[in-house]
């Protein structure tokens, strides 16, 4: 909302400057997002009120009048090309060397007077546009009757106007008056309000107008007045530029009055042409579905049966709180005025405007909650204005039909709730001066409570709370304390996926790996570029109604697509090595629930592995890179993963294994199928791995898996078998680090793989190196050696195994 | 007896030119085998003639010879001592490496910046007794507005631009992508029977907006909640202060300006102090001028959200605050557009 400091002064002294008005206004009632000062840049002296004394035509062009202007310092002529320049009227003139606004460009500039067709001119008479008011550049700022004549202008025009952000729930605050209120509590001075007094001529209004309410829980309140004799023309100067100063654009006198009140006051009213008011009725119903009306914007519009109409004796001429219908419309012939007053159900409102996308500032005021009081305030203003400014003869009476009138609401607010809520003691005596500038009735109940009436323009004030926050703000957030919390706490909150889901990311980290967090948001093509088609949770993701992008519309069921597309994004900036990984959740829609939202780890790398900088770039990443880094993993969380071959959609068979522990699945490591690849561009062989975190969780030792250290030393010896090249090495490890022989433990690493000229064709070697340690005595050399022979025996009976010669 | 020490010292003075011409281990280990080696060494061979001395000669001869071996043994270390030493200096001189190369590049992971600036909140709040819990990133509008008192039909569901979900329930739209945590507030309070509540919740969020340097449509937030009796609004200060100092510095102030959540009453939004400027910047890009940074959103629990959990209103107060973790990092790292973060360029993310 825009808010004019010259108005606003109306109803209110204002004696702070600006930016200290601005920001206490922040700090208690509403956001200041900046503001304008206009007439910054008018010099005093170069800048001033002129009146025009005559009008001759430019003796060389036909579009250029010469006018001769009466400054205060004596009279001028002055080259003028507006089209309504006229004798009589007050204008802004400016000197030679005034800065101002091109005319054309809008950029500021100073000006320099030089002949205009061969005639001199002494100055200029200035447009709203060279100002710097607006972009009006037709005519010439024309002045209220009346504004002296040698004053600068900044002096009856400057202004500042505040760009303020209102809240949802505070329509009052989008009413001059309302506002006022709020800074005259701020600041200890008194509230003006305007002027409602008018005289009644004419007959009785209703032999003019029957006003019937068919819907009164859509419409609480309903008022209408006639205003007789009116001639339609442009409303005063000071109404025209107070309504551009609020964004507004004058239309003339009838309806300029409306939109007036409105920012006055905060109550939407809207006029009608009396005479286009069929059957001399008004009535306030719900649409028939499929009714139809053109609006003011020259829209047809059709309605639904929960939406309310303003109708006449035969037919729809309005949509209520909304916008009126195009033929009731005021007009250039219009001479009598029916004007409505009426207060519609806030949530109706704001359904209908929703709906019909159509959101104007009369609903942007209803659908925040107006209190029907304000109808018959609005009127009576408007009524005043009417009178003074387009001397119509207003009718006898108002009618007021009031379905809705409820008993003020009082709040009984116990003193020691503040206290409570806030964490400070308010004193009585400002608990009530602050109510009582606000508009509320206080009563205080000795000892300690306050019954309190609230104003009928405060709908959002309901519970004691509300109270509080109205004595917190003006008292001042400021002159809280800065406490801690007390009592006990609440007992931990335990949740180990979330645990595990940190702790992977920390290894991730320490494994080398980049972190990085995408979009949830995908599409149906990249997810199916890493789903198999087979699996009908994956491939049916959720879809989102509207999507801020169309590459962002399903949520993703795989976190692959986004990391391979990274990876391939990542690549065109840098060379080397490339380690990501994201920690992120599957969204797996589930039928009629919210979807499943599955924490997974999921890296990818690829690339050269980190060379020595001399020589450039070493050997490639591979499998057993992304394999190491799983190991790591789940070795650091202390548990021993199995790795079994599988087959995934999109990873290269015969280069993927499923881990987990013991036969529960937990993850997937595997070399990304070069055609999957491709398909995110990506031509060289990158490998991925995924750690499931709720299936890897289950497994985890609830204690690390501690072994008290062995006094003893270990014997380390090597051992070279030969087996058949199909035999899974793991097969061959895991007995060998399963061996027990009279209290001897095996650590054992497989070192080498080894398949060419020395061993069998279809055979492979496997080089081993072990550690026997007994926990009771220092093995000798004869011990190991049984052991030794114990293992090799084992081997040859589970696996054909022979020692390599 | 002249003649053997004069022999001697002739020995000695041969001994010690062969030592001063060794120049390396190796050499060393021949004059050392040539002149002490136990089986022929040239001095061992002397000690071994004793037998042959006089008896009355034998105890000058033998401290004689002994002596030379104790002489020759110390030259023979000092010897390989000194060589070492040159071996070392000359490494230092010619082999000296050029140290402004690089070194050898090591395989380096890091945290997203988004991911340490939520835990870096996340830690402030564990300090103060809160725990940490977690909510459906898609979540029923009911969570979302209805229990957090943002009704269908009112204007404050224009405060959060929704993605809705394209599912129908019974031939309505009831699921979204939540568009702030708030509506954990709701499920933490729905299970926990009866207050203490201490409470942080962090996740994604997510808005129907267009995006620009400081708007983006994902966003990451923290909920925090505390519910009990005797909770207050300067509790909801002291706590605030305590993070905005463990976030931006020890000397930050904070202020409340009065604001508007359905959820919260009073409802206030948190500023602090302009760091950057230090509130003398008319220019100041991060607080415009206004030496305050608008930071994040709170108030005290709205009572019938608190009724609404069980719990008795009257005795039962609680401040809930919602804090942007990606405004956060821009703040504190001087990152001015938000849009880096999900754009996951190495060359950004590898600064933090």
């Amino acid at each position: 909302m825009k808010v004019s400091l010259n108005w606003l002064r109306e109803y209110v002294d204002v004696r702070l400057p600006i930016e200290e008005l601005a920001r206490r206004i922040t700090d208690a009632v509403a956001e200041v997002e900046g503001w304008r000062v206009i007439g910054e840049m008018w010099d005093p002296a170069l800048v001033r009120v002129a009146k025009v004394v005559a009008v001759e035509p430019h003796p060389n062009a036909d579009r250029l009048r010469l006018a001769t202007v009466d400054t205060g310092q004596g009279t001028v002529r002055v080259v003028c090309g507006a089209p309504n320049l006229a004798v009589g009227q007050t204008v802004a003139f400016a000197s030679e060397g005034a800065r101002l606004f091109d005319g054309h460009t809008g950029e500021p500039t100073t000006l320099k007077l030089r002949p205009i067709r061969g005639v001199e001119s002494a100055g200029m008479v200035l447009s709203e546009k060279e100002l710097g008011l607006s972009d009006e550049h037709e005519g010439i700022l024309v002045l209220p009757e009346g504004t002296p004549v040698g004053v600068p202008l900044a002096d009856v025009l400057g202004d500042v106007i505040l760009e303020v952000s209102t809240w949802a729930n505070r329509a009052d605050l989008l009413g001059m008056v309302g506002f006022a209120r709020e800074v005259a509590a701020l600041t200890g001075s008194v509230l003006r309000e305007p002027d409602r007094r008018y005289s009644e001529s004419g007959p009785d209004v209703t032999e003019l107008v029957s006003v019937a309410i068919e819907a009164p829980d859509l419409c609480r309140r309903f008022t209408a007045s006639v205003i007789e004799g009116i001639e339609i023309g442009p409303s005063p100067a000071w109404m025209q530029e107070r309504l551009r100063k609020a964004g507004m654009r004058p239309i003339n006198n009838v309806v300029d009055i409306t939109n007036y009140v409105m920012l006055e006051t905060g109550q939407p009213l809207h006029a009608f042409d009396y005479d286009l008011v069929r059957g001399k009725r008004i009535v306030a119903r719900r649409a028939q579905p499929g009714e139809r009306l053109v609006t003011l914007d020259g829209v047809e519009r059709e309605f639904d049966s929960e939406m309310l109409l303003i109708c006449d004796g035969e037919g729809p001429v309005g949509v209520a709180g909304v916008m009126g219908g195009g033929n009731s419309e005021v007009n250039e012939g219009t001479t009598r005025v029916l004007l409505e007053v009426a207060n519609f159900r806030a949530g109706s409102i704001r359904r209908t405007s929703t709906l019909l996308k159509l959101r104007t500032e009369a609903s942007l005021r209803f659908e925040k909650g107006i209190g029907p009081e304000m109808a018959m305030y609005a009127q009576q203003r408007a009524l005043h204005l009417f009178e003074a400014v387009c001397g119509g003869r207003i009718a006898r009476g108002i009618v007021d039909v009031y379905p809705g009138k409820e008993p003020p609401r009082t709040i009984l607010l116990e003193a020691a709730r503040i206290a409570q809520v806030l964490g400070v003691e308010v004193p009585v005596e400002d608990v009530r001066r602050i109510l009582g500038d606000l508009g509320f009735l206080v009563h205080h109940v000795p000892p300690a409570k306050y019954s309190v009436q609230v104003p009928s323009w405060r709908p959002d004030v309901e519970i004691p709370d509300d109270l509080v926050e109205e004595v917190g703000r003006i008292y001042g957030y400021d002159r809280l304390p800065t406490t801690m919390l007390r009592g006990t706490l609440p007992p931990p909150e335990t949740n180990p996926v979330m645990a595990l889901r940190e702790r992977l990311r920390d290894l991730a980290v320490a494994l080398g790996f980049q972190e990085v967090i995408n979009y949830t948001l995908t599409t149906r093509e990249k997810l199916a570029l890493v789903t198999d088609p087979m699996d009908a949770v994956r491939r049916n993701p959720l879809g989102v109604v509207n999507p801020v992008a169309a590459q962002h519309a399903y949520l993703r069921t795989s976190l692959r697509g986004s990391v391979l597309e990274l990876f391939a994004a990542n690549r065109r900036q840098a060379e080397g090595p490339l380690r990501l990984f994201e920690v992120g959740f599957e969204y797996l829609p589930v039928e009629g629930d919210l979807p499943i939202e599955r924490p997974v780890l999921c890296a990818v790398l690829g690339g050269p592995r980190e060379g020595r900088w001399r020589v450039g770039g070493g050997e490639a990443l591979d499998f057993f890179d992304a394999k190491g880094a799983v190991e790591a993993m789940l070795g650091a969380l202390g548990v021993r993963g199995t790795f079994v071959p599988a087959e995934e959609y999109g990873l290269l068979p015969g280069h993927t294994a499923k881990f987990g522990v013991g036969s529960e699945m937990a993850g997937i490591v595997g070399q990304v199928h070069p055609d999957t690849a491709a398909a995110f561009d990506i031509d060289e062989p990158v490998y991925l791995f995924e750690v499931w975190v709720e299936d890897l969780v289950r497994h985890l030792p609830e204690r690390p898996p501690y072994q008290a250290l062995s006094r003893y030393p270990a014997v380390r010896l090597d051992l070279a078998v030969v087996v058949d090249a199909a035999v899974p090495a793991g097969a061959v490890l895991d007995l060998v680090r399963s061996h027990r022989s009279q209290g001897v433990q095996v650590r054992a690493e497989l070192f080498d793989e080894y398949r060419g000229p020395g061993v069998p064709e279809g055979k492979k070697s496997l080089a081993l190196r072990l550690w026997l340690r007994a926990d009771d005595r220092t093995l000798t050399d004869d011990e190991a050696l049984k052991v030794r022979q114990g293992l090799l025996a084992r081997l040859g009976r589970e696996f054909g195994a022979t020692l390599r010669g | 007896m002249t003649t053997e020490t004069g022999n001697l010292s002739r020995l000695e003075e041969e001994a010690l030119a062969g030592l001063g011409a060794a120049g390396d281990e190796a050499s060393l280990e021949r004059w050392r085998a040539a002149w002490l080696g136990r089986q022929d060494g040239r001095v061992t061979v002397l000690l071994r003639g004793i037998r042959e001395v006089p008896q009355e000669e034998r105890a000058a001869y033998g401290a004689a010879v002994n002596a030379l071996k104790a002489r020759l043994e110390a030259a023979l270390e000092e010897r390989r001592a000194a060589l070492k030493r040159a071996e070392l200096e000359r490494l230092a001189r010619e082999g000296a490496l050029d140290v402004t190369l690089p070194g050898r590049p090591q395989p380096l992971g890091r945290l997203h910046p988004i991911t340490r600036t939520l835990r870096d909140c996340l830690e402030a709040f564990k300090a103060m007794g809160f725990r940490v819990a977690e909510g459906p990133e898609v979540e029923w509008d009911r969570y979302n507005f209805d229990a957090a008192r943002i009704p269908e039909d009112h204007p404050a569901r224009d405060m959060w631009d929704t993605i809705w979900v394209n599912t129908l329930i019974d031939g309505k739209r009831r699921m979204l992508l939540r568009t702030h945590t708030t509506p954990n507030q709701i499920r933490v309070m729905e299970r926990t029977p009866q207050p203490p509540v201490r409470v942080v919740v962090p996740g994604k969020c997510y808005r129907q907006e267009a995006t620009d340097a400081t708007h983006e449509w994902m966003l990451t937030q923290i909920e925090g909640l505390a519910v009990d009796e005797g909770v207050r609004m300067s509790d909801l200060k002291g706590v605030l202060y305590e993070w905005a100092r463990a976030m931006f510095g020890s000397d930050r102030r904070i202020i409340f300006h009065h604001s508007y959540f359905p959820f919260v009453e009073p409802g206030v939004e948190m500023a602090i102090d302009c760091f950057i400027c230090r509130g003398d910047g008319r220019q100041c890009h991060t607080c415009h001028g206004t030496g305050w940074i608008e930071i994040l959103g709170a108030g005290m629990v709205h009572p019938e959200i608190i009724d609404n959990a069980g719990y008795d209103a009257s005795k039962v107060t609680g401040f809930a605050f919602g804090i942007g973790v990606e405004r956060v990092a821009m703040l504190r790292w001087g990152i001015e557009d938000i849009r880096h973060f999900y754009s996951n360029d190495l060359r950004f993310l590898s600064q933090f």
